[in-house]
């Protein structure tokens, strides 16, 4: 492209990357964020297509027009149809944009409205997308890739394995589960295995083995002038083999010297170049820790995770100049936007160190495979910046948020086989490895077993080691000897120990929270106190008015003023994303920011979630991206002296600070501490409940078996079980008989007076309803009802839900007004809440109020187009605010929020839902009508319209009986139905044609319900389990496992699965409007 | 954990940071100055240039990989730029005590204490560049707990390139142009990197008359301290420029060169000593990242009407390189040869033996 023809873009369309899931979660959001934001300041018209309506970039003002669609071709094509852009960015929106854009430009959809893929040119994506390509074209320039030679015989793999060098892997083709493969060191054995290998196969692949390499990835930009430059590196901690989105990561590189460092360098710019990258791109390497070899793994044409987190890592705004680099500017064009002054063609120098941890919720899937390896599982992930490695690997494994306190002094880890779990590495590993230091295991052999380079390991033994050396300490000790005291607290903060680390060190299993301040007071009357530093991408070469910062204990003065104005206030994030909380506390906390600054205060934001937009640091006037623990939220607090500090906007994590602070008397802004506390306190918020005559389903807090079996036959099965002190990763569970009951106790808790269980009343066949608000001085002043598809038993995270509600009694509605009326009331409610309902008939119970903003706050907020968090944020202030006239009664359309599964990422696991939230992400979609919402927002998150088969086992009578509508509906739309043995006599029984098909377990007949899956001859399983028994629960998982395996559609609820099939029976794909956001009015 | 002897390092303003030794023991004084490279410490501690000062390093995790052993090929050194440490003393902020690189040795704090060189940790080296980029480089020294003081020294007032020069004339390599290096200082990479182009360098001492020699293409190198205590040299290299044969200069060799066409050299407040410098080449829309070591700079208004400025540096405008109008002389205040930094600009060498 020329100038001339850049400067006619006048209306660029970006594609976002819909729900978060595993491998493409909040980093979109940021990189959208920052594109729109580039196009804008150029004054160009911008249309988004995404449908994830918690995310930032769907907020108002953020792109000109958004449409809540698919990405997908189909509603892309029929965007450009009526939008008629002039560009097109397909970098912004992960894998799903890049794929949905490569197909446009095949099928000749771009050219055909003439639409101008703006930075790295279609054909420059396929070269990196596609093996074969890709590695044919590093060839050409003589770059190494991983290759794999295919063979016939021992002779040809003899040939192959000594072009390649040992030590190769061979593998038999064809074969599935990597049978017949293995690691030879040389030529004999060689020849062993690969006659082993050729007897499953007549092929077999000859690889070189990488096993153990280093893995390094640089970040790589460049402009159309051919200017390129590397923003950062970073290298895994976890050798090859380990995914790195599941690897712990660094940046900058720690263990390569100079020449190797350059030399990737070199070749990174040297593969950019030849690709015809305009944007940027990522080079990943494995990386010979013997000798300077190397090899590339892939070429990611695109922004991706690990973008963001380079972003993040160095002050460098990847996405936004990517974006204005596709726009045509040169980079010499462009400024640093941290110093504003110096030039962006520049390599960032940091003068710290970050550490990336991955956050798993492997605890939450039944049956998932915890193994790490070359697919990845995790979550989220928390940045941890430091100057010390000890000290930024500490804090971030408190970032992670799974209960543990550092590197050290955490709970003892239960681990049968040390060296097994050094070698086969899970979602603990890192904990492993402390549990191996102080047993004695060298750094030797830990490496021996993990390949983890020495470097990190030895300084893993640093922090053991303080440890080891507190712990030869107690406090008096400490108070006696001033001087040994102020060297070893020194040491241990700077090795990143909190408080709470120093403090059970030193008291071990007597430890009480008041310990903890005695660290805290100690250390600071020895003057050891962190320091705050900046982030300023020149290492301070440069003055730098940045406001992006981070605390550490290696250093001796603060780069920032502080003005002591109390004009400040601080909102405190929502950390890692996990199952339960992610991009839509982000959008909170953003909103909240930007109230803040518009009202005249300085915004200030504590998080540590490099995925996110709140820790742009644009966002705010002042962005500490640091923990959000008690001890360095105060520190910030008493450094910031701000006005107030806003808990409500984050999720739990600040939730659960508030008692704490309250009694440190920070100034917490809205609903106060104690009532806080009355809400989360089960005892305190039920008898509240009671005495305002509120109803709530029936529990109790026992501590023996024998009284749970008291309380089971009060009020019958099934119940729901809430361990309090959990010691497996299953956090509460349905169970429907004695057996179950004892089984679940036996696992996932002992039970006994010190740790009681809340054991409530399940209720089944019932609504559920929430409440979203925004309450002055204990008065609602908005309000959003809203109601689930599917009944009450699927977590409120996993549910479909509609707003404003479709098919709840108006009475149904009065009474919920009434009674969160009476809890605002009650609670005394300035900010944002949430409650949840169960309704039966018109009965109303309460089962959950949080006195923060929930996950559907950007839902609603959106639907309804009135800004939540905008207003709570104003009445936490203390401004004047008037009681919206809009309510949702008012609205023409309908909302849904659908949720999306990443079953497929995590092998094993059972796809079926129940109490606990397994989803990763959600859509918003809105439509006319309720069957035109639901079809917007199932497409989103994946699902398809069936072409022709659908696979129906409806579970239960009742089950059956709801679904028999649907089924009707299918049979008259023309669709074949296949139904397992009792859901085929149910249909047959009411006329209702359908082919019976067979269990696994009944292998000895035809047809077998999995081979149809495995022959992809169905197109859509609805799978629904009669009950949360284990029975049956296995009886269904097979089918529902090849369904996910074989990428089908799969439904396990009937309620879903009924609105959903009405839904594509009563439209067409056509029939659904192409509306933009601001149409609906 | 290691017990270290406390040591402070004191700035002429005054200002004192305390911090531990972990190299060799004595006290030192020299012109402290900072370098944001984020690897490459075997590479900047030999590097002639840094003669006289004490080398304060932003990033703070230094030692992780130890250094690399003593080998020797063709001459020269194989892993480093010179014979020996040339920093008076190294200031970091987080030693790693362990060390770990396939190509290691021993470690940073043996080899400091085998060549007698000062090195501390635990300085909060952020405050300190600070500092340092306020006030301009500053005199400092480095004295122990309990040990003898010493007076602030200002290398730039001695000529320390007259120190670190070779003694006498080193021919290098067989290649089929010869090349005179006038050596201020020169890394050794310089060398590599011509005799990697099938070039016979014929190493030279500072003040030696190389226009006696027989020689395709001159080379001027990289070197510590003030331009103008090479008066001598400039008057060699205006001769030589009688002849018209190439001529490159890199650093010090940008300056040489510089003043032998007319211009005049400045000292810049603070330097620039990093792997992360932005150049662009006049005139064109090429930028390079470059590695650079340098605390004086070539005043552009002053280049004569034969000369124009090749490279800008893009953060503060300051000049980069020279080239003359006609003649095939030019310069690059940058580091061509990296070792250590960025290798984007290595096509200079190649630019320089094709003019030969």
């Amino acid at each position: 492209m020329n100038q001339a023809e850049i400067k006619e873009i006048k209306k660029v369309l970006l594609l976002g990357s819909g729900a978060l899931k595993i491998g493409e979660a909040g980093e979109f959001d940021y990189s959208g964020s920052q594109a729109l934001k580039a196009l804008k300041e150029e004054g160009i018209e911008t249309i988004l297509i995404n449908p994830n309506i918690a995310t930032v970039q769907t907020s108002e003002g953020v792109a000109d027009k958004i449409y809540f669609l698919p990405v997908t071709p189909y509603f892309v094509e029929r965007v450009i149809q009526k939008e008629n852009p002039d560009g097109i960015l397909l970098a912004f929106g992960g894998q799903t944009a890049l794929n949905c854009g490569v197909q446009l430009y095949q099928a000749g959809t771009l050219e055909k409205y003439n639409v101008q893929v703006l930075g790295t040119p279609v054909q420059a994506i396929m070269d990196t997308e596609d093996r074969e390509l890709f590695v044919r074209k590093l060839d050409e320039i003589d770059v190494k890739t991983i290759k794999s030679e295919a063979v016939n015989s021992i002779e040809d793999a003899a040939k192959a394995a000594a072009e390649l060098g040992y030590p190769v892997i061979i593998r038999a083709a064809y074969a599935l589960g990597g049978l017949g493969s293995g690691f030879c060191d040389n030529e004999e054995e060689l020849r062993v295995k690969a006659e082993k290998a050729l007897s499953f196969s007549p092929q077999i692949l000859v690889e070189k083995s990488l096993k153990g390499w280093k893995e390094i990835e640089y970040e790589v930009v460049r402009d159309r002038y051919d200017n390129c430059i590397t923003v950062c590196n970073m290298e895994n901690f976890d050798p090859l083999g380990i995914h790195t989105g599941e690897s712990i990561v660094v940046a900058p590189s720690q263990t390569l010297t100079n020449s190797e460092y350059h030399k990737l360098r070199e070749l990174a710019i040297r593969i950019i170049r030849h690709i015809g990258i305009v944007g940027k791109c990522n080079v990943q390497y494995a990386f010979d820790p013997k000798w300077e070899a190397y090899r590339v793994i892939e070429v990611n044409a695109r922004l991706s995770r690990s973008s963001a987190l380079a972003s993040k890592a160095t002050g460098y705004p990847l996405a936004f100049v990517a974006a204005k680099l596709g726009l045509g500017y040169g980079l010499f064009d462009l400024k640093n936007s941290v110093t504003k002054e110096t030039s962006a063609f520049f390599e960032p120098a940091l003068d710290y160190i970050v550490c990336k941890i991955p956050r798993w919720d492997l605890g939450k899937f039944q049956g998932v495979d915890r193994e790490l390896g070359s697919s990845m599982k995790s979550v989220g992930e928390v940045m941890a910046i430091g100057r010390t490695f000890e000290e930024a690997i500490q804090k971030g494994l408190r970032m992670i948020g799974q209960g543990m306190h550092g590197f050290v002094e955490n709970k003892d880890l239960v681990i049968p086989d040390i060296d097994k779990a050094l070698h086969e590495p899970t979602d603990k590993r890192i904990f492993v490895i402390s549990k191996a230091m102080r047993a004695g295991y060298t750094v030797d052999q830990i490496h021996d077993l993990t390949k983890i380079d020495c470097w990190f390991l030895q300084k893993l033994m640093n922090i053991v080691r303080t440890a080891q050396e507190l712990e030869n300490y107690d406090a008096a000790r400490l108070e006696a000897d001033k001087d040994t005291g102020r060297e070893l607290m020194r040491r241990a903060k700077i090795q990143g120990f909190s408080d709470f680390q120093i403090a059970r060190a030193l008291w071990k299993e007597k430890m009480e929270d008041c310990h903890m301040h005695w660290v805290r007071q100690y250390r600071k009357s020895l003057g050891i106190v962190p320091v705050v530093k900046q982030i300023d991408t020149l290492a301070a070469e440069y003055p730098a008015q940045t406001n992006y910062l981070y605390l550490t204990y290696s250093g001796i003065a603060n780069d920032v003023k502080y003005l002591g104005d109390k004009k400040s206030i601080v909102v405190l994030g929502s950390g890692a994303y996990r199952i339960g909380s992610s991009v839509e506390f982000d959008w909170c906390g953003v909103q909240a920011l930007n109230t803040i600054r518009k009202e005249g205060y300085r915004s200030v934001m504590i998080n540590y979630n490099p995925e996110t937009v709140s820790t742009d640091y644009d966002m705010c006037d002042r962005l500490y991206f640091d923990e959000l623990t008690f001890e360095r939220v105060m520190d910030i607090i008493e450094l910031e002296n701000p006005h107030g500090v806003i808990l409500s906007t984050g999720g739990q994590i600040p939730n659960n600070l508030a008692t704490r602070l309250d009694e440190q008397h920070v100034h917490i802004l809205g609903t106060t501490a104690q009532s806080i506390d009355n809400a989360e306190d089960r005892h305190k918020f039920s008898s509240m409940l009671d005495s305002l005559g509120i109803d709530q389903p029936r529990w109790r807090e026992l501590t023996s078996l024998s009284d749970i079996y008291d309380f089971v036959k009060e009020v019958g099965y099934p119940v729901l079980v809430r361990p309090s002190y959990v010691l497996s990763g299953a956090a509460m569970n349905v169970c429907s008989n004695n057996t179950e009951l004892e089984q679940f106790l036996q696992l996932a808790a002992n039970v006994s007076k010190k740790h009681p269980v809340v054991v409530s009343e399940f209720i089944q066949h019932a609504k559920e309803i929430e409440m979203d608000a925004v309450a002055r001085n204990g008065e609602v002043l908005i309000y959003a009802i809203s109601e689930h598809i599917e009944f009450a038993g699927v977590h409120s995270g996993d549910a479909t839900i509609q707003f404003p509600p479709q098919k709840l009694y108006v009475e149904t509605m009065r009474r919920i007004k009434k009674v969160a009326g009476q809890i605002a009331q009650a609670l005394n409610i300035s900010g944002p809440f949430n409650i949840q309902f169960l309704a039966k008939n018109n009965d109303i119970k309460v089962i959950e109020c949080n006195l923060r903003a929930s996950r559907s706050f950007p839902f609603v907020s959106k639907v309804l187009k009135i800004n939540f968090i905008e207003l709570a944020t104003k009445v936490m202030m203390g401004l004047p605010v008037e009681k919206p006239g809009k309510n949702e009664f008012d609205l023409d359309y309908v909302g849904i929020k659908a949720s999306q599964f990443s079953f497929s990422r995590l092998q094993k696991a059972d796809p079926v839902l129940g109490v606990d939230m397994a989803s990763t992400g959600e859509v918003g979609c809105i439509g006319l009508d309720s069957s035109e919402a639901v079809l917007k927002a199932m497409l989103s998150v994946g699902y398809q319209i069936p072409q022709k088969n659908i696979l129906l086992s409806t579970g239960s009578a009742k089950q059956k009986a709801d679904m028999l509508e649907a089924a009707q509906l299918l049979h008259e739309k023309g669709y074949n139905l296949f139904a397992t043995g009792g859901t085929h006599q149910f249909l047959t029984d009411n006329g209702i044609p359908a082919v019976k098909v067979y269990w696994p377990s009944e292998s000895d007949r035809e047809p077998q319900a999995l081979e149809m899956l495995h022959n992809k001859q169905i197109d859509l399983v609805v799978n629904i389990p009669k009950n949360l028994t284990q029975k049956e629960l296995d009886n269904g998982y097979k089918i529902r496992r090849a369904a996910i395996d074989f990428n089908i559609p799969l439904i396990t609820n009937a309620r879903l699965a009924s609105a959903f099939i009405q839904a594509f029976c009563s439209l067409n794909i056509d029939d659904i409007q192409i509306k933009s956001w601001d149409e609906y009015r | 954990m290691q017990t270290t002897k406390k040591a402070s390092l004191i700035l002429d303003d005054g200002s004192v940071f305390p911090g531990k030794s972990f190299g060799y023991e004595k006290p030192v004084a020299g012109e402290v100055v900072f370098n944001t490279a984020m690897m490459g410490y075997p590479e900047s501690l030999t590097d002639p240039s840094y003669s006289g000062q004490i080398l304060v390093t932003t990033y703070p995790l230094i030692g992780n990989y130890g250094v690399p052993r003593r080998e020797e090929e063709n001459g020269l050194s194989r892993f480093y730029e010179s014979e020996k440490i040339h920093v008076e003393a190294l200031v970091i902020s987080d030693y790693s005590f362990e060390y770990s690189h396939w190509n290691a040795d021993k470690s940073l704090a043996d080899w400091l204490k085998e060549e007698k060189i000062v090195g501390i940790y635990d300085i909060d080296t952020r405050e300190l560049t600070k500092r340092l980029r306020e006030h301009g480089s500053m005199k400092g020294k480095i004295v122990f707990e309990e040990g003898e003081d010493i007076d602030f020294i200002d290398p730039n007032l001695t000529n320390l390139v007259a120190k670190v020069s070779c003694k006498e004339v080193i021919r290098y390599g067989n290649g089929s142009k010869k090349v005179v290096l006038v050596d201020c200082g020169v890394k050794h990479n310089i060398i590599r990197c011509l005799l990697k182009r099938d070039v016979t360098v014929i190493r030279v001492p500072w003040d030696y008359d190389f226009n006696t020699l027989e020689f395709d293409g001159l080379f001027i190198s990289n070197g510590p301290g003030d331009p103008d205590m090479c008066g001598i040299t400039v008057e060699h290299i205006r001769q030589a420029m009688k002849s018209g044969k190439p001529i490159f200069g890199i650093c010090m060799g940008n300056q040489l060169l510089s003043k032998a066409g007319g211009a005049r050299t400045y000292k810049l407040k603070y330097g620039h000593r990093s792997h992360n410098q932005p150049v662009r080449q006049v005139g064109t829309n090429k930028c390079f990242i470059t590695s650079q070591n340098h605390g004086f700079a070539v005043d552009n208004s002053t280049l004569g009407n034969d000369w124009e400025p090749l490279f800008i540096n893009m953060n503060d405008g300051t000049n980069e390189g020279i080239r003359h109008k006609s003649k095939p002389y030019f310069s690059a205040q940058f580091h061509p040869e990296a070792a250590s930094g960025p290798t984007d600009t290595e096509f200079l060498f190649d630019e320089f033996v094709n003019m030969l």
